[in-house]
């Protein structure tokens, strides 16, 4: 009788595998030199082709040349999901750590198909649940500081654009004219900025019938709701 | 007397019958006494008796019986019911009373005669009574066939008494009890075949009445002969009505005459409850709640008229202020808190009196106030102009304008007002502020009992944590004479060659003031500071004392040549003036340097010591104000016919209404933060609306809160991580541990 049904049979000829299960967080060292050694070479030949050679990360020049290469703007959007999907956790840099991670997961190892996987990558994120943690994360990954819980306007309206710009572009013209006009907040907190992804999906707009001041929506949605209110009248 | 011999049935109906006839001969002639003969009704009872006791088959109780009946049946169908019959209105009333008369007294004595039926056979087979079977027999022969005639002609009787008319009260109440006994036991012919229309015709009447009345009559006139129309109802009962009418006609007259017209009568234009409040009229006041109070929901309207009036009245002294003030006078201002006290007491009286003390008008007189009490006035909200009132009214009590009980009375009255105001915290950030400068600076003026009383009724009625920081400051004010009291007997000699008094307060009690250590004062002062400083580390352990210099005063004797006289000075303005100790001309430039005084402070001393109505100092150029390129010089030639002068210095011009509002703000934020946080705390998960809610019913007794406010709070607590949304419904919150 097996001990633990769980242990897959064919790995009991290899001693060193652990989990049959790629996503290992800390592989054995034996095993990953025995798996696809020559993939991780040409994922590493990548990213030494664009890293910095002193600080040894991807810096904001470096993905730039990336970008040309692949023939996108570094303002395109792909880019934002390109780095979730590392898992980036610096805003212009891209360590090696989170490059393997990125190109592992879309299993390529070339430029050439790393294009050809962006498409599929944003496709993927669109999806709705993938979608609200690529929004929340795009917030975060405006932070240049450690303690930071809120980001200045302006880069707010330069991110929605960008992120929400393809799919709600009525609210996010209005939003950001709205934010641009008034003068109370100087910066946008974690749950506004979750708070207008939510008014995009559940609020028939321009029309913000279903809208309503008597429940939780966040004071500067309220805000905004009234200054539409005044301007279509 | 025992007899041998058996009576037959029919020998002794003969003898029955013939007892009967003679009954009914003795009523008809309606003598006063109906009497039977003795012997004829003993006669008459043993052979009733004997009938019943004979033995088997003579034995004829049952036939008997049946002989009662019918003989009941026979006198109700063939005497009773064609005398009524024939008669007609008041006439038919009297036969039927008379008959109805006749026929219990004939029952009376058949019953007697037949007596021994009830002992025995009766309750033996369980049959109805002799009294019920003729009751019945008088029903079903006589009643049935005529209280439909009867029933009309006793209300058309009892129309024409409300018109007015005398009537023969006596006739009504015996026909009634007619309809009350058809009941038999119940009381439901009675309801059914008179009461029924009565009660109609009554609606019909009254109805008729109230349409003329409300027309042609005033409210109290409306009003009286309501209540008579009520007082006469009420007596028609007693007088010959069932007393289970009483509460329907009542009922009726009520509706009818009070109710569906309340709204007219009571918005009559020249006499309704406005015009009544206006005039005092307190007797029909009265009269009114007397006549609503025992309709349901029927003082409600009444109430309301009042709120609406008094709402009015406050409304209308609240405009006066502010159209004078918007013609430049403030004096409306200052009097007008006074004014609403006034309107308070005259209205509470009201209350009391005429409505009887009942909550329904303790309620509206407190809408009424509430309405207009929060109303601003010349950019002052109500909350500061009480706190104003108040201020003069404890500087004015020093002087005894006031006697111990109208301090009392006033400051009860205060209290109260205080409940209509919806900012409580506001006015106690004023009159926390006042209070200070009262207690520090007018101090020999303060009559200690009032202020503490005052104090004390403000706590019982807002709680200890609304008045700790005014106890404190009051107790921190003996707390430092006696203080004083050590630190004078501590001394060996004078510190400086001044007599210094300290008063230490407690920072958290009193307004943040700004301060000024950085002041250098002069050699004398500053020794008097360590000498304080040093008795003051013996008697407490570790405290820090901040000195506020912008707050003391100095009594300064000015060696002018005519004569020394006494300054009563600011310790700013005796600091600039010591100056002059060691030089005889300062400039501006020097004197700011030397001391250390902020521009603002120094021109302000400046300005009174040589600008103003005593020149200490003498300025070049003498012009009206301070310039920093000025010089001054001490005034050698200065006099006054007094020994001793106050030189008064103006008080820096702060926005102190700005900065109170500021910190009440302020303050707040914190209470709508804690309270959120508590009601979370206990709640776990609590939807926005309700959090919302509690929150305003919670800091209701302190402040309105503004939803807005309570808004921004909860997210800011969601950043701080007190608070987050529900991850199904971003509406609902709950609570962070």
């Amino acid at each position: 009788m097996p001990r633990t049904a769980s242990k897959p049979k064919k790995k009991r000829s290899k001693p060193y595998t652990v989990t049959s299960s790629d996503t290992v967080s800390v592989p054995s060292a034996s095993s990953e030199t025995k798996k696809s050694s020559k993939e991780k070479d040409g994922k590493y030949k990548l990213f030494n082709k664009y890293a910095n050679a002193s600080s040894g990360v991807i810096d904001p020049e470096g993905i730039e040349k990336l970008c040309s290469k692949l023939k996108v703007s570094h303002t395109d959007i792909k880019i934002l999901m390109l780095a979730w999907k590392m898992k980036s956790e610096r805003q212009g840099y891209f360590t090696k750590a989170e490059w393997r991670r990125a190109l592992k997961a879309l299993k390529v190892d070339t430029i050439k198909k790393l294009k050809k996987a962006l498409p599929e990558l944003e496709q993927e994120v669109r999806k709705p649940l993938n979608f609200s943690d690529f929004y929340a994360y795009s917030f975060r990954y405006c932070f240049t500081d450690e303690k930071q819980n809120c980001v200045d306007i302006e880069t707010i309206c330069q991110l929605l654009d960008m992120v929400l710009g393809s799919t709600f572009r009525d609210q996010v013209d209005h939003f950001v004219n709205y934010l641009k006009i008034q003068n109370v907040y100087k910066v946008i907190t974690m749950d506004q900025w979750m708070g207008f992804y939510r008014f995009c999906n559940e609020i028939i707009f321009p029309d913000m019938t279903n809208y309503s001041l008597e429940l939780a929506w966040p004071s500067i949605l309220d805000n905004f709701f009234e200054w539409m209110r005044e301007k279509q009248a | 007397m025992y007899r041998a011999t058996i009576i037959d049935f029919e020998q002794g109906c003969k003898c029955l019958e013939a007892g009967v006839s003679e009954l009914k001969r003795i009523l008809e002639e309606e003598t006063s006494e109906t009497r039977i003969d003795p012997k004829q009704y003993l006669e008459l009872y043993t052979t009733i008796y004997n009938m019943c006791i004979q033995k088997h088959p003579h034995d004829h109780s049952q036939r008997l019986y049946n002989k009662y009946h019918d003989i009941v049946e026979h006198y109700a169908k063939k005497t009773v019911l064609p005398c009524v019959q024939q008669k007609h209105d008041e006439y038919l009333l009297r036969e039927l009373s008379r008959r109805w008369d006749h026929y219990k007294v004939f029952v009376k004595w058949l019953s007697h005669f037949f007596n021994y039926l009830e002992r025995f056979f009766i309750p033996q087979r369980n049959y109805p009574s002799l009294l019920e079977v003729a009751m019945k027999s008088f029903r079903n022969r006589v009643y049935l066939e005529v209280q439909v005639n009867a029933k009309d002609v006793v209300i058309a009787l009892i129309d024409k008494e409300r018109e007015g008319a005398q009537i023969d009260m006596e006739l009504l109440k015996n026909v009634l009890d007619i309809f009350v006994q058809s009941g038999m036991g119940t009381i439901e012919r009675y309801k059914e075949d008179f009461e029924m229309f009565l009660l109609e015709e009554t609606e019909s009447y009254y109805a008729r009445k109230a349409s003329r009345w409300i027309q042609e009559c005033s409210c109290p006139e409306y009003m009286i002969k309501s209540e008579e129309s009520l007082k006469k109802e009420k007596e028609r009962v007693t007088h010959y009505l069932h007393s289970s009418t009483e509460s329907k006609l009542v009922e009726i007259v009520q509706d009818i005459l009070l109710v569906s017209v309340a709204k007219h009568l009571l918005e009559k234009e020249h006499s309704g409850c406005s015009a009544l409040l206006r005039d005092d009229k307190t007797d029909d006041l009265s009269r009114m709640y007397r006549l609503y109070h025992p309709i349901p929901k029927g003082l409600e309207p009444v109430a309301d008229a009042f709120r609406i009036y008094v709402a009015r009245e406050g409304n209308a002294l609240i405009k006066q202020a502010q159209d004078a003030a918007a013609n430049g006078s403030l004096v409306e201002a200052q009097v007008l808190v006074g004014k609403i006290i006034d309107l308070h007491e005259k209205y509470m009286v009201y209350v009391m009196d005429c409505f009887k003390n009942h909550t329904l008008f303790h309620k509206a007189l407190k809408e009424a106030f509430e309405v207009f009490c929060n109303k601003k006035v010349a950019g002052s909200s109500s909350a500061e102009l009480v706190a104003n009132f108040c201020d003069s009214l404890f500087k004015k009590s020093g002087n005894d304008k006031l006697s111990d009980e109208a301090m009392e009375a006033t400051i009860d009255n205060v209290v109260k007002l205080l409940d209509y105001i919806s900012d409580k915290d506001i006015f106690s950030e004023f009159y926390r502020k006042k209070l200070a400068r009262r207690l520090l600076f007018d101090h020999h003026k303060v009559n200690k009992e009032h202020e503490t009383s005052m104090i004390t009724k403000l706590k019982r009625q807002q709680g200890g944590q609304y008045t700790s920081k005014m106890e404190g400051m009051v107790t921190d004010m003996q707390l430092a004479k006696e203080f004083q009291k050590g630190f004078k007997g501590s001394l060996t000699a004078k510190p400086g060659g001044i007599d210094l008094a300290v008063t230490v307060l407690n920072t958290g009690f009193w307004p943040s003031y700004k301060t000024s250590t950085d002041l250098n004062l002069p050699r004398e002062m500053v020794e008097c500071v360590e000498a304080f400083k040093s008795y003051y580390g013996t008697k407490t352990n570790q405290r820090k004392l901040r000195w506020l210099y912008s707050h003391g005063t100095c009594h300064v004797i000015g060696s002018f040549d005519p004569k020394p006289i006494e300054l009563v000075l600011s310790t700013y303005q005796a600091v600039v003036l010591c100056l002059f100790n060691n030089t005889e001309r300062l400039t501006y430039q020097e004197i700011i340097e030397q001391l250390n005084l902020s521009h603002e402070d120094l021109v302000r001393v400046l300005l009174s010591l040589s600008c103003a109505k005593y020149r200490i100092l003498n300025k070049e150029p003498a012009s009206k104000s301070i310039s920093t390129t000025d010089v001054f010089e001490f005034n050698s030639k200065f006099t006054s016919t007094m020994r001793r002068i106050k030189v008064s210095i103006p008080p820096p011009p702060i926005d102190e209404r700005k900065k109170v509002v500021e910190d009440v703000d302020q303050d707040r934020r914190y209470a709508i933060d804690a309270c959120i946080v508590r009601i979370m705390k206990s709640r776990k998960v609590l939807p926005h609306q309700q959090l919302v809610s509690q929150c305003v019913e919670q800091l209701s007794r302190m402040f309105k809160p503004d939803i807005k406010m309570i808004k921004k709070r909860i997210e800011d607590l969601i950043t701080r991580d007190y608070l987050k949304r529900d991850a199904k419904n971003h509406h609902i919150f709950n609570y962070v541990a």
